[in-house]
């Protein structure tokens, strides 16, 4: 195989080829970096990357060669380059997430989803842009200035994982990790034209991943193809002892899902070493009228308002035909509380982004601002010019909700109401429905600049936020495009079902075919 | 419920970060903005529902009570500001000059 079509290569084909020996490990590596070199990554055009050391990488290529030739346990990722967001500590790179106070900062541990990527054979090739400590939804809140959507420059390639999306996009990595606190990594991916995962939260750990709000943070997937979301959640999910809140439960081999049967029944203990040394396996023959036989898909009202873009839910029901002529049963459903999460989760993550950044206070590492007028003021000198003005204005609005005769109104309120919306969830998992169908984003990209209001660009997660106030695993997947740009279809399961999710996602990307992208 | 100037002054410095008056009146209002959102959650009855922390499914789980290596100091001093014997140097809790200023 030629990596001259990288651009068109799955990581699976990209680890079958490196483990048949026809390409190396640095075939793909320069071959990533050609790409990037030919669409413009670099900080003066799309933007994309934050670190990249081409020679370094070629090298940690170089080295991987006697390994793939001795040994079995490559990995389903062998020589797969993957690009990591800029919140996620990697050994050897710096971890800035994209915020002047981090500036040059290279952690000395490396983040538990980064170590079992390498650990599976993939090679990280870049460090990507995003919305500065993740606070955002068009990567036009990094300090090192916005990154450009590669299917249109003159927007954004939505966010905080914007870098990572565009990464993806643009035909640099076929993988790439983001993070994910209200929609940060499916919408980007539905804006950019890609695919974007969301785990349960426990599935992937965090360590390494820096804290944001800790009761929604999770890592995600961003993928060319459903095959690549699954292969590279399944290459970091599993428990992880130094995250306290990852779950012991089984990781399945979530390409079986593509065969349109359910889960079967784990024959052997679920282990880190199991999941290294799994090939992928083949994969399944084209969607058929009966590969989502009795599944049922709720679609649920709020989130198909009559004031959604006609055109979004043009596509958005050629998706739900697909379904239909796929065996699937469509079901209307309510998740009446949605449209309270938008309020509920901008008290939330404020309040634990209030407290999760008081760490950077010049102390421990970072940036230091001293005026020498004694230990208060170098905090304050320090945070007021190392954090920019989404990320102040949030740390502040946190620490309002938190503040003594506001507690109760806000943000113990915001907690009973995120119970109802984790509830409505439940209710309509526990009726029958398999998987919740649902546009991913209210709008496609949209031009940089044109949204000034902080509130308007919150409303950008309205569609995404539910999934992460309860918990539940989310994919977007391409459906189509409107004006152009693209438009994402989003599938929600219940907790820990990452495999119905990835059943019906990957149906729905065969059923459409190319109508994905048009 | 809006936000007052003092208000944002007030949280400023528990937050520690320092605003200067023009970034205040424009915190201010924004600031009021968005929690004129947040109201319409007082409408909602949560009389008997219980509030939610954490969406984990595991609890919290207790490691083995015994310690574990920390981070190398080496690994500390390539990222500290500033370090000596193994300790991070900070400025004075508060200058003779600027005592009352901080506050300390």
């Amino acid at each position: 195989m030629s990596v001259d079509n990288y651009t068109q290569l799955g990581a699976a084909q990209i680890a079958s080829s490196v483990r048949a020996g026809e390409s190396s490990p640095a075939d793909m590596v320069r071959a990533s970096f050609k790409r990037a070199g030919e669409i413009g990554a670099g900080s003066d055009e799309l933007n994309i990357f934050l670190h990249a050391d081409e020679k370094a990488s070629v090298e940690e290529a170089e080295e991987m060669q006697p390994r793939i030739r001795n040994a079995t346990d490559i990995g389903v990722l062998a020589g797969v380059p993957v690009a990591i967001k800029d919140n996620i500590a990697t050994l050897g790179l710096p971890t800035t997430c994209a915020s002047k106070i981090l500036r040059g900062y290279v952690s000395p541990f490396e983040a538990t989803a980064v170590a079992r990527l390498r650990a599976n054979g993939a090679l990280v090739v870049a460090k990507t842009n995003m919305d500065e400590f993740a606070m955002g939804s068009s990567t036009e809140n990094s300090a090192f200035g916005p990154t450009r959507n590669p299917v249109d420059v003159r927007c954004v390639p939505g966010g905080s994982s914007g870098g990572s999306a565009a990464a993806v996009a643009a035909g640099i990595t076929p993988i790439a990790l983001g993070s994910e606190t209200g929609g940060s990594v499916r919408q980007p991916a539905a804006f950019c034209g890609v695919v974007g995962v969301k785990p349960t939260y426990g599935r992937v750990s965090r360590y390494g991943l820096v804290a944001f709000a800790s009761s929604l943070d999770q890592i995600g997937v961003l993928g060319r193809t459903v095959d690549d979301a699954a292969l590279g959640l399944e290459a970091i999910a599993g428990f992880d002892k130094m995250d306290s809140t990852s779950s012991d439960a089984d990781v399945p081999i979530y390409r079986l899902s593509a065969l349109g049967k359910p889960a079967p029944e784990a024959r052997n203990p679920d282990t880190e070493a199991i999941r290294i040394g799994r090939s992928p396996v083949p994969l399944p023959p084209p969607p058929s009228a009966t590969t989502l036989d009795g599944v049922v898909i709720g679609k649920p009202k709020e989130y198909f308002p009559e004031s959604l873009d006609p055109e979004i839910r043009r596509v958005c029901e050629r998706a739900l035909d697909r379904f239909r002529s796929m065996g699937a049963s469509i079901r209307d459903v309510s998740l009446p509380r949605s449209p309270l999460a938008i309020p509920v989760y901008y008290i939330l993550a404020p309040a634990e982004a209030s407290s999760n950044l008081a760490r950077f206070d010049g102390v421990r590492y970072g940036l230091r601002v001293d005026p020498g007028k004694g230990l208060k003021a170098m905090y304050e000198a320090t945070r007021s010019e190392g954090f920019g003005p989404e990320v102040t204005r949030r740390i502040l609005l946190g620490t309002y909700v938190l503040s003594a005769g506001y507690y109760d109104a806000y943000y113990k309120k915001a907690q009973a109401v995120r119970t109802l919306i984790a509830d409505d969830f439940r209710a309509v998992f526990t009726s029958g429905v398999h998987a919740i169908f649902t546009p991913t984003t209210p709008t496609t990209a949209f031009p940089i600049g044109a949204i000034s209001d902080p509130y308007e660009m919150y409303l950008n997660d309205i569609f995404t936020v539910t999934a992460n106030l309860a918990g539940v695993p989310a994919i977007s997947v391409p459906i189509g495009r409107v004006r152009r740009l693209p438009v994402g279809g989003q599938i929600i399961t219940a907790h820990f079902d990452e495999y119905a999710m990835f059943r019906v996602a990957y149906a729905l990307e065969a059923g459409l075919g190319a109508e994905a992208h048009q | 419920m809006p936000v007052t100037r003092d208000d944002v002054l007030h949280i400023a410095e528990l937050a520690r970060l320092g605003i200067d008056a023009a970034r205040a009146d424009e915190l201010t209002k924004e600031l009021s903005a968005i929690l004129s959102h947040m109201e319409v959650l007082s409408q909602v009855d949560t009389a008997a529902v219980s509030t939610t922390a954490g969406v984990g499914t595991g609890g919290t789980p207790l490691r083995p009570d015994v310690g574990v290596p920390g981070v190398p100091s080496a690994a500390l001093a390539s990222v500290a500001p500033a370090m000596r014997d193994g300790f991070f140097i900070v400025p004075r809790l508060a200058t003779h000059e600027d005592s009352s200023e901080s506050g300390a």
